[in-house]
């Protein structure tokens, strides 16, 4: 397993330096814990503060700046940060407003976030929680954690930053927050594991005929493994468990978003959106919006996920408002 | 005979080897059912304690185990680190002011950690936890504690129960964490967390054995 290393436990440490270093005027990292900041943070608006295991690039350091997130705590590989980390992160950022976390559903990551509040409440700053549940591999059971937070993660920034910059309430964003949440509904897939650095290996084997459907964000393994199939059968199966999930109905307009593990190359991503789009057309699904690429990874496992929000009027003009980070801008 | 501070410092440093050296072992456990880190999760935990402690002079068992609560929370990450960091903290409540502890302290302190355990995590027995390796573990510690055992006796009780309490989440389905996501395909694999609750008790039990 070769990967682009110095010293295997610093790895985390200086990727931050070095997305610091490429975008002076987008961000900052926090002088005492690992936290990546808005450059001109704090502002006077609620901040918006999301954070997990790294492995993710770009999410969630790549999504701070304007528009989308005020702070992102990165943990160690594919671990959730600890609760110095958000508690500092918080009060560097917090602009008077108020302080939205936004947490992907694993249980390390939700307990971490918790502890953090909970500081946070204590020093009096006032502090919400959404939990991004989109997975619809995973059953919603009472018997497991529930489903895992996943590619909606990546709209819900965008559209959540959106409406904290446009000036809204602690109570306002977190309500629309959940209500995106309550909209969006994602799929993964891996032709390939992916290898932890610190591990050295791949997290799992999957032999040069097979993949796996239902694939989290963390190499860990999905629910089915199954002989390879043509992208057009593999988006149609994944498309249509998204679809009779949420569900989606003729007449709806969504983003589509079709993202990459990290391993496979752009021109797949987009030969299975092309297998996406035809797949909604013979539903009726109106495509508003649409999004290519490696937005949240899975270090370098070749696969993608298939992600889908139902719009309305509000979520369509914040998801065309501007935005500048590393990782996400348009519009200025 | 009873463990004191100098006992217990020992008794953390051995701890720390024990998990360098079942750092792939339990990242393997993890790969299987989970996300690969656990194993690199407590060795670099442990290994924070260890500098902390070094660093540290202590003559109160409570401040000992709030040192390592709190390093394990700010170090290890995941799900582990709240959740071993809450077992020593709590246990620090039940030590305060202690110079050393016997059977009857240590089980109280085992205890109130698993509470916390349970509080945080909310995992019950076959869940597919260390909660299933935990609990016996403690059970058989109070059983000694009740009987007037001593504390290597006991802690042979402990580190028994928790090994067949390890053992026994093989065939379960996870209900918790992220194993949980596999559903059926969890069963057939060893709980990472529960096997490094056993690994814990057999290392303070060797190391109470060595220094008796």
């Amino acid at each position: 397993m070769k990967k682009l290393l110095n010293k295997v436990d610093d790895v985390v440490v200086e990727s931050l330096a070095g997305l610091a270093a490429a975008h002076p005027g987008l961000v900052k990292l926090h002088p005492s814990v690992k936290a990546v900041l808005r450059a001109d943070a704090p502002q006077k608006k609620v901040a918006i503060l999301s954070g997990g295991g790294s492995g993710h690039e770009p999410l969630h350091g790549g999504y701070v700046g304007y528009g989308m997130l005020d702070a992102a705590c990165p943990g160690e590989v594919f671990t959730s940060p600890t609760p110095d980390q958000m508690y500092e992160a918080a009060k560097a950022v917090d602009g008077g407003k108020g302080v939205l976390f936004i947490v992907k559903n694993y249980t390390g990551d939700v307990m971490n976030f918790q502890m953090a509040a909970d500081l946070l409440a204590a020093d009096g700053i006032p502090v919400a929680q959404v939990v991004v549940d989109d997975d619809v591999a995973v059953q919603d059971s009472l018997y497991t954690a529930g489903r895992r937070g996943v590619g909606g993660t990546v709209l819900i920034e965008k559209i959540v930053g959106a409406k904290a910059e446009a000036g809204a309430s602690l109570e306002e964003v977190k309500a629309l927050c959940e209500k995106v949440n309550s909209q969006v509904r994602s799929m993964g897939m891996a032709l390939t594991s992916c290898a932890v650095p610190a591990a050295g290996k791949p997290t799992f084997e999957l032999g040069e005929d097979e993949m796996e459907i239902g694939i989290g964000i963390h190499g860990e393994p999905g629910r089915e493994r199954m002989k390879l199939k043509t992208a057009k059968e593999i988006v149609e199966m994944m498309a249509k468990a998204i679809v009779d999930d949420l569900p989606f109905k003729a007449g709806d307009e969504v983003v589509a978003f079709v993202n990459g593990m990290g391993g496979t190359p752009q021109m797949e991503l987009y030969l299975a959106y092309n297998d996406l789009v035809n797949f909604l057309k013979g539903k009726g699904i109106v495509i508003a919006r649409s999004l290519v690429g490696n937005y949240i990874t899975s270090l370098e496992m070749q696969g993608f996920s298939i992600t889908l929000l139902k719009l309305d009027g509000e979520m369509k003009a914040l998801w065309d408002a501007p935005v500048e980070t590393a990782g996400l801008r348009w519009g200025r | 005979m009873n463990l004191d501070v100098q006992g217990m410092l020992k008794v953390f440093d051995a701890i720390g080897e024990t998990m360098a050296a079942h750092k792939e072992y339990l990242t393997e456990l993890d790969s299987a059912i989970g996300d690969a880190d656990h194993g690199i999760n407590m060795n670099r935990g442990f290994h924070k304690v260890h500098d902390k402690l070094s660093a540290g002079s202590y003559t109160d068992l409570g401040a000992l185990f709030k040192d390592v609560g709190m390093t394990l929370m700010g170090n290890v990450g995941g799900a582990s680190g709240p959740l071993y960091g809450t077992f020593f903290m709590r246990m620090s409540t039940k030590l305060a002011g202690r110079q050393d502890v016997d059977t009857v302290s240590l089980a109280d302190a085992m205890e109130e950690g698993l509470k916390g355990i349970v509080a945080l995590g909310k995992a019950q027995l076959q869940d597919k936890t260390m909660v299933d390796a935990l609990t016996p573990a403690v059970e058989a510690l109070k059983k000694a504690s009740d009987n007037g055992v001593d504390l290597c006796g006991a802690l042979e009780a402990g580190v028994a129960a928790a090994q067949s309490g390890m053992e026994s989440t093989i065939p379960l389905v996870a209900r918790k964490g992220r194993a949980s996501y596999l559903g059926e395909r969890s069963a057939g694999h060893q709980d990472p967390g529960a096997t490094s609750i056993y690994l814990i008790l057999s290392t303070i039990l060797r190391s109470v054995k060595e220094s008796s």
